[in-house]
């Protein structure tokens, strides 16, 4: 099935929940509203044979005060795939968890909260998977400060050219101090 | 001076403790810097002795974040960080970016370039299921097939290091192209290269692959059924060793895949039942046969005229918002780049689905009532690498 029929079957099932795809030429996608998505990828999944979520992804839009989650959704058994998008509040990103339809979600969603920190309500187990559980901040966020230290660790490293400089100095006041006559 | 506060084993098993209902039950490490579990992965072991109620896995002790790296780089300076995604299998992380960024350009690949990616490639997919079978191999207590396979990855090493310069992180591929032409006398060396590894496969089988005792101990182990594999999006040899007939390159073909002839190995349980761990392995070292025969039909194909580079702008720049997906089949399966285009120079967002990442996330359900010793089996059988996981 192409894009456009899977998006005709959509909204003969949802009505005018479903909008128009966009951009129209190629790889388009669709925005739904962030409350439904459970229910219509559930819909995907038993009736468009939708049985792979392939990718998750959030994606940070500080301008639009948006998060966005991408979900690229494939079928195994029909060789087609779909792109749907849910536009989400940028201070509190919410959404419902997929985790129920497809299983793949768990680790794909633990990766969007830990590195986004989008919070998928009813995920069974949502924590931190590449980031250290007492981090502070989400890394991936456009406006995202690294803290100075982790456990006394420091986060940073001086730039190692930095050392040569200084040696490059001191051999400089090294040679200075030879030349004047005491 | 302000007393040091490191977190201390007790401190971190309290807070291991808090997460999951122990009871009675012993909870074992096992990891990070354990031989067997493929590079830095720790695996929290739930257990009542012999048999684990449960193991989870704890990933990201390599996480590089180079997705945000690729946020910073510009499209044609990221392509160096692709090949750290996965060191074993580079050629397919620089040709998924490469691929990605030209359907954002609309640009188009010259037919020798395509060649030489090609074969690039299929050499890594050799090199990097040798490791997987080698190890895979060694980690159960086989020790000999191991320096075997390395042995055959020397010569593809060589082959690589003759075509780019570098024997593991690659950056071979551009953006609209590769960056070097094939060297002169290198379709006749990778020839006989070929002509020397064929035997080598049959030499492979008839030492490890049919060895009773390594049937023995694979057959009908930690079996995953081909509903499960989809559910939990598992790709490449994976899923296929489930009975799933899918490969990236057969059934979204891309680049010059549609006019080679190959066939794809799919598990049907000769041993045992489809989708066990010996499918697995059978998966790959299949997998390596047909890699030969595409490389030899890209070797008598390859077109003369030494074209490497499409036309592509000297500064990238595109539509803010643009986006692209590509998908290619890798070593380790279905691999995916998510490209989200900026308003500069660079990407505003990078996302690299893997295949060892999904792999990770069904270890937990698979474990449930298997033997320790069979978790080094099972972690092999699924070949994630480390570096792929946490990227």
């Amino acid at each position: 099935m192409t894009f456009e029929e899977i998006r005709e079957k959509l909204a003969a099932k949802f009505g005018e929940r479903i909008g128009a795809l966009a951009p129209a030429n190629k790889d388009s996608w669709l925005v739904v509203p962030a409350a439904d998505i459970v229910e219509i990828c559930r819909f995907m999944k038993d009736e468009l044979a939708f049985d792979c979520l392939m990718n998750l992804s959030a994606i940070d839009w500080p301008k639009r005060n948006q998060i966005e989650v991408v979900y690229h959704l494939w079928s195994y058994s029909k060789l087609h795939s779909f792109i749907l998008k849910v536009q989400l509040d940028r201070a509190k990103p919410e959404v419902a968890s997929v985790e129920p339809v497809w299983k793949a979600a768990d680790w794909l969603e633990r990766e969007q909260y830990d590195l986004l920190g989008v919070n998928f309500t009813g995920h069974p187990d949502l924590r931190r998977i590449m980031m250290p559980d007492d981090w502070v901040g989400h890394p991936l966020l456009k406006d995202y400060k690294e803290q100075a230290s982790w456990h006394n660790i420091s986060t940073t490293r001086e730039n190692s050219l930095e050392a040569y400089v200084r040696l490059d100095e001191f051999l400089k006041k090294a040679a200075e101090k030879k030349e004047q006559p005491s | 001076m302000k007393p040091l506060e490191v977190p201390t084993m007790e401190m971190e098993n309290k807070e291991v403790l808090r997460r999951i209902e122990v009871g009675g039950d012993m909870l074992l490490n096992m990891g990070p810097q354990h031989p067997s579990t493929h590079g830095v992965i720790n695996f929290l072991v739930q257990t009542d002795g012999e048999v684990m109620k449960r193991a989870i896995p704890e990933v990201g002790y390599l996480h590089r974040s180079i997705e945000k790296i690729g946020e910073r780089c510009t499209y044609n300076g990221f392509m160096p960080y692709t090949d750290r995604v996965d060191y074993i299998a580079a050629m397919f992380a620089n040709q998924g970016w490469a691929m990605a960024v030209e359907r954002l350009l609309g640009v188009q690949v010259p037919k020798y370039a395509e060649y030489c990616r090609i074969i690039a490639c299929e050499l890594n997919r050799i090199s990097s299921h040798l490791i997987s079978v080698g190890t895979m191999s060694m980690d159960i207590g086989a020790v000999t097939p191991f320096p075997y396979a390395l042995r055959e990855r020397e010569f593809i090493n060589d082959l690589l290091e003759e075509l780019c310069g570098a024997r593991l992180t690659y950056n071979y591929m551009r953006i609209g192209g590769v960056a070097f032409e094939l060297p002169s006398g290198y379709v006749e060396k990778v020839g006989t290269f070929l002509d020397h590894f064929e035997k080598i496969l049959d030499e492979f089988n008839r030492l490890i692959t049919y060895n009773e005792i390594f049937i023995k101990r694979l057959a009908k182990l930690a079996p995953i059924p081909a509903q499960m594999a989809i559910d939990y999006c598992l790709v490449g040899p994976n899923l296929r060793a489930s009975g799933v007939n899918f490969d990236v390159r057969k059934q979204v073909p891309y680049s010059i895949y549609p006019e080679l002839h190959f066939d794809v190995p799919v598990g049907r349980g000769e041993v045992g039942v489809t989708g066990d761990s010996w499918d697995r392995f059978w998966c790959r070292v299949e997998e390596m046969r047909q890699s030969c025969r595409i490389l030899r039909q890209c070797l008598a194909q390859i077109p003369a005229d030494a074209q490497i580079m499409g036309k592509v702008p000297r500064k990238i720049k595109l539509a803010e918002g643009q986006e692209a997906y590509s998908r290619i089949e890798s070593a380790r399966g279905d691999l995916q780049y998510y490209v989200v285009a900026g308003p500069g120079e660079n990407a505003h967002r990078v996302k690299i689905r893997t295949g060892s990442f999904t792999a990770m996330g069904i270890i937990d359900a698979l474990s449930r009532g298997l033997m320790i010793a069979d978790l080094v089996a099972l972690i092999a059988s699924l070949d994630v690498v480390a570096p792929e996981i946490d990227r």
